[in-house]
């Protein structure tokens, strides 16, 4: 009898992460919709395929290397044969290798509109086998930094992901970003910056519900069982906070966005979204729902004063806004996790994130270097003006709306 | 033989496509163009900042006519096109004189091509 329980057990959790796993790849659908909804039409199929492409990337190197860096067990998944001890490995390794293509999707965004798409792809090759995996393995890996300090003697604390995945994500694009430069005509010749409208806004508002939806498998996923009454009470508990953390950076970023522009702003309040979901995915597990909606909400403030800040202050061209709904609001997320969870503190916190950023920021922007200096990252003007859909992929996205 | 050449609010072309049919105008080209007039452009919001459509959508009607139909066919588009009893925006029309028009099917030529 106890055998035929720890079996269903074990089948159970090994079926939720998997169904989980599903939700986390579906967000590659998001994060495609909404690149593709915030470029200019002639930038968009090129743009689907840099996410498309980054997706197969990120899986197959992590399936290569990456995991092993992460968690050991041997290069090509040698280790993960066989029977788990409450699930089986191979779906842990399936639930690993999304994040790590969400974390990699990030970056796209970004550098959206002027990037060498194959550059691109170098870079992804390098930041699914190492980048990431490396700090992957010093927080939820456990290994140390380099021999030289362990990041669990601080106490860090990450549930899902706030810095690991998004705010490493935002760091690796932020090095790109400031390699790269900013798009042909954002700003003009005194530095004022530039509205380049987004092509397809429904793309836009449907890429941010779907990575609503997925982000119930990013957070609900992370609580890692589901088999037993504590981790059923655990996940439902994730599933309202990750909810309601979404709501209240969508309220936050429209009333905000209203009351200093005068107009509710579309891609704000879907930046908004976003935002409250980077905001708790670093502490679902411990606020009630009211603390979840505000710890969204501050999100929701701070991704509209940050993606305004970068654009007009330092003019940091961001086509999508990533830098700061993931880099800014991951950052906040990792730092309003000691509120709700009296086991870690902010010193902690601020190790972990200074640890995260310090490595990818230094090691992308060695790696967005040396490619710049092989290859080039940036595609010449004239591509530029033409867009890269042409001068990528050979292909207009929507080639019936113009006439021959 | 007149070319009528009109601008107006994209919103009116039913309301003068109906009226001109009324008066037994058979032939209209519309086109949809932008440009600017005293109304000038707005200005909209995204990402936080504002920034001036200079150009406004309107659409452009080309109809040709015989000497006799101008004052109706200015009357009718006038009318029709006035909003709220005539506000900026509502339209322009130019007449210029036509030389020559010719039915590719038939070989007519003059008021009978029309």
């Amino acid at each position: 009898m106890e055998d035929q329980i720890f079996e269903l057990q074990y089948a159970l959790d090994t079926f939720y992460f998997l169904v989980m796993g599903a939700l986390v790849m579906w967000m590659a659908a998001g994060f495609s919709m909404l690149e593709a909804g915030l470029v200019r039409s002639k930038n968009t199929a090129e743009i689907l395929t840099k996410n498309i492409g980054l997706f197969a990337i990120a899986c197959t190197m992590y399936m290569v290397y990456g995991y092993d860096v992460m968690y050991g067990g041997g290069a090509l998944l040698s280790g993960i044969s066989g029977q788990g001890e409450t699930y089986s490995n191979a779906s842990d390794f399936y639930f690993q290798v999304v994040f790590v293509a969400t974390s990699m999707s990030i970056v796209s965004g970004a550098v959206a509109e002027r990037m060498k798409l194959f550059a691109f792809f170098a870079f992804a090759v390098i930041f699914t086998t190492l980048i990431y995996p490396l700090e992957g393995s010093w927080t939820w890996g456990g290994a140390s930094v380099f021999g030289l300090y362990s990041l669990s003697d601080f106490g860090f604390y990450d549930f899902a992901g706030s810095g690991i995945v998004h705010m490493a994500g935002a760091s690796a694009a932020l090095a790109g970003v400031l390699l790269l430069g900013a798009r042909k005509g954002k700003y003009d010749k005194d530095g004022k910056s530039m509205p380049i409208l987004g092509a397809n806004l429904p793309l836009a508002t449907l890429g941010t519900f779907i990575l609503w939806m997925g982000w119930f498998g990013f957070n609900g996923g992370s609580v890692l069982a589901m088999a037993s009454k504590e981790s059923a009470d655990a996940v439902a508990m994730v599933f309202v906070n990750t909810n309601a953390a979404a709501a209240g950076g969508v309220i936050a970023a429209l009333l905000f966005a209203k009351l200093w522009f005068g107009k509710a702003d579309l891609t704000m309040t879907l930046n908004g979204a976003l935002a409250g979901l980077v905001a708790i995915t670093a502490g679902p597990d411990t606020p009630s729902a009211l603390v979840a909606t505000l710890i969204g909400a501050v999100g929701g403030i701070l991704v509209v004063l940050s993606i305004v800040w970068l654009d007009r202050k330092l003019r940091i061209d961001d086509p999508v806004g990533a830098i700061s709904v993931h880099g800014v609001v991951g950052l906040w997320g990792l730092l309003a996790v000691p509120l709700t969870n009296s086991d870690v503190t902010f010193t902690g916190q601020l190790i972990g994130a200074g640890t995260i950023f310090v490595w990818v920021f230094i090691a992308s922007g060695v790696v967005w270097f040396a490619l710049k200096t092989v290859m080039g990252i940036r595609v010449t003007e004239e591509e530029e003006d033409a867009g890269s859909d042409l001068t990528e992929c050979g292909i207009e996205a929507y080639p019936e709306f113009s006439s021959k | 033989m007149k070319m009528i050449t009109a601008f107006i609010q994209p919103k009116r072309l039913d309301v003068v496509r109906e009226a001109l049919s009324g008066i037994n105008i058979n032939g209209v080209t519309a086109s949809e163009v932008k440009g600017f007039g005293r109304q000038k452009g707005h200005t909209e919001l995204y990402r936080g900042s504002e920034f001036v459509v200079e150009f406004l959508p309107k659409v452009k009607l080309e109809i040709a006519i015989t000497d006799e139909q101008i004052d109706e066919v200015v009357e009718t588009i006038s009318s029709a096109c006035k909003i709220n009893g005539g506000k900026i925006g509502d339209g322009k029309i130019f007449v210029s004189s036509l030389d020559q028009v010719i039915r590719i099917r038939t070989g007519e030529v003059g008021p009978d091509a029309i």
